[in-house]
């Protein structure tokens, strides 16, 4: 189970529409993954599917159910929130075994559930501890306990690893992809972070001011972006658009090429010009590339990815060659060009 | 980082707060020490400090002459009454503001804080006439009624700040746990707002304890409180600093014995949740 359907769901704040009418098929098992700048309505369109905002219109089902007038406690579904938001008066067993409670579950029943899932999530130390005396890591394991010791028909995860240091957070990311594979249920989390977005995600939904941009398989946006937007957000280092005369030779208004698309060299290449920032990471190198000619919005700023180092200094000149099967075209309305 | 400081500083600073506590604290001590004095020795100049001839008569008198427990029990029944009476209200309606705010949550609050501005002797007449004309003077009834007027924007005000303090993501999160608005406020609200509740019941109890406007122009014998027992040892039957003091001592006793079992309730209460 957990299947989820939003067909023409609105939701405005007083006079501003911040979700204009979008449909959105969510299948069991899916990991989902909702992208998108701050402000996009990626957080609000989850919580209008958790039922803690209500819909301005539409409908959405839950398992083939009507859950539009749902409240969210009938809704089946489990929350991990950014801050946690743990039980700060309960034990991390209280915490965890709240919702089996409000199930009406029998003591014994409780203990089994939380026991097997602190032992999955390596709390089984901290389980007699307060919220307040664990670790940020600690605290969001506490919340996915929480999530998972009722088996709902799918997981809403907001944000959840915002509020983590960099290492952790690569560690939680693999703990929560882990997770989804071996309990096989529906997902949706929301990201800000691309990255997160493509490395766990079967379908990535780019939401750009309520409106879905595309809806894909990571690789499918990555290969395939269906516009100017989601090519910008999609990848890292960030796609190079480049318009004027150069996208005109390709029949185009706005021509893209990604950094690890483009071959740099010092002696010949399509494109000329002089070399900026190199950021040198040892696995790759990133070459920021001025002057070159081409209208590439306002920084005039070509990046450049190569394989391992590359020696590049402030100043030099460099040849930029790129890969022409590896090329986006978009057309005047910013649309792709098949 | 700790800041660093320095031996010569702490002591300074430790040397002005005893000295700002003692100057605070001498007053009542004053009180406490004359109060078992005999009169001829409260009004000696210079006064003795502690080498004096320790009496307790001036408590036996006192007793004697007025009913103390009749007003302690007067005080208790006001102060507990108001403070109980103000909670029921200000509870759901601190809970309505800080949880589902409306446009004018904000002016409400305003408004109620206004009306502690105005001088209480202003209402005096009008409220003295509405007391008189329903019979409510010298009456329990009649004072926790205006006692718990007078101190509900205070009680609004600290529970407001106090159930603000719960985090909103908290809420939905048990929500999505399966609970109802009634598991919701049982199990989750109510253990989070418990020690806000206790800080402001406590300071509203040690304030209606010791308001003595209203209580003393609203009785005459049978309603009056431990404030009203002070007050008739002061002027009209000469000054007798001795027994006014024991008096004194007797009606600070009770709150004082309070406040010390509740120091950590009622430093945060103080600081309006301002310390987390």
């Amino acid at each position: 189970m957990g299947n989820i359907t939003l067909s023409k769901v609105t939701k405005s704040f007083g006079d501003v529409q911040v979700i204009p009418p979008l449909d959105l098929d969510i299948r069991e098992g899916e990991f989902v993954v909702f992208v998108g700048p701050s402000g996009c309505g990626k957080s609000t369109l989850l919580r209008l599917i958790a039922g803690l905002e209500d819909v301005t219109s539409g409908e959405i089902r839950i398992d083939d159910r009507n859950a539009t007038e749902l409240p969210p406690a009938k809704r089946g579904l489990a929350m991990v929130f950014q801050s946690y938001a743990l039980y700060p008066h309960m034990s991390v067993r209280k915490n965890i075994a709240f919702p089996l409670r409000m199930a009406g579950l029998d003591k014994a029943e409780q203990d089994r559930k939380v026991e097997a899932a602190a032992k999955v999530l390596n709390l089984t130390d901290y389980l007699d501890r307060r919220p307040g005396q664990l670790s940020g890591g600690q605290r969001q394991r506490v919340a996915i306990g929480r999530a998972i010791v009722r088996e709902p028909a799918a997981f809403l995860f907001d944000e959840p690893l915002s509020n983590l240091d960099a290492a952790l957070r690569v560690g939680m990311r693999l703990e929560i992809s882990e997770l989804h594979e071996r309990l096989k249920t529906t997902m949706i989390y929301v990201t800000h972070d691309q990255v997160e977005a493509m490395t766990m995600a079967d379908k990535i939904v780019v939401l750009r001011a309520g409106n879905i941009e595309q809806v894909g398989s990571p690789l499918e946006l990555y290969h395939k972006p269906r516009n100017l937007f989601v090519a910008g957000f999609i990848g890292s280092p960030k796609m190079n658009l480049i318009s004027g005369a150069e996208a005109a030779k390709h029949d185009a208004k706005h021509i893209g090429i990604r950094p690890e698309h483009l071959k740099a060299s010092k002696e010949s290449g399509v494109w000329k010009g002089r070399v900026g920032v190199s950021e040198h990471l040892g696995s790759d190198t990133f070459i920021h590339v001025h002057d070159t000619g081409l209208a590439v919005g306002e920084e005039d700023m070509v990046t450049v990815r190569c394989d391992g180092e590359m020696d590049a200094r402030h100043g030099d000149t460099i040849w930029l060659t790129p890969d022409m099967e590896r090329l986006h075209r978009f057309d005047d309305k910013g649309l792709r060009i098949t | 980082m700790a800041r660093a400081v320095s031996t010569q500083r702490k002591a300074l600073v430790t040397v002005v707060a005893w000295v700002i506590g003692i100057v605070i604290f001498f007053p009542i001590l004053w009180t406490i020490l004359t109060s078992f004095k005999t009169e001829a020795e409260a009004i000696a100049s210079p006064p003795s400090f502690l080498f004096f001839d320790w009496t307790t008569e001036n408590y036996g008198e006192v007793q004697a002459r007025s009913d103390y427990f009749r007003h302690f029990w007067n005080s208790v029944i006001i102060s507990v009454g108001s403070t109980v009476l103000g909670l029921i209200i200000a509870v759901p309606a601190a809970w309505a503001m800080a949880f589902v705010p409306g446009k004018r949550t904000k002016d409400v609050l305003m408004w109620m804080l206004s009306t502690k501005m105005l001088p209480p002797v202003g209402v005096l007449i009008p409220i003295y006439l509405l007391f008189r004309d329903t019979g409510l003077l010298d009456t329990r009834i009649g004072l926790v009624g205006v006692l718990t007027l007078i101190n509900l924007p205070i009680i609004v005000w600290m529970l407001y700040t106090y159930f603000k303090e719960i985090p909103g993501e908290i809420l939905e999160a048990c929500r999505m746990d399966g609970a109802m608005l009634k598991e919701e406020i049982l199990y989750i609200l109510t253990p989070m707002a418990v020690p806000g509740i206790a800080s402001t019941l406590l300071l509203n109890v040690i304030l209606a304890w010791n308001e003595a406007f209203w209580t003393l122009n609203l009785t005459a014998a049978k309603a009056a409180p431990l404030t009203a027992f002070i007050a008739s040892y002061s002027s009209p039957e000469g000054l007798f600093y001795a027994k006014l003091s024991a008096a004194s001592t007797m009606a600070i006793a009770p709150i004082l014995i309070l406040g010390w079992f509740s120091q950590k309730q009622l430093v945060r209460g103080l600081t309006f949740g301002a310390v987390k």
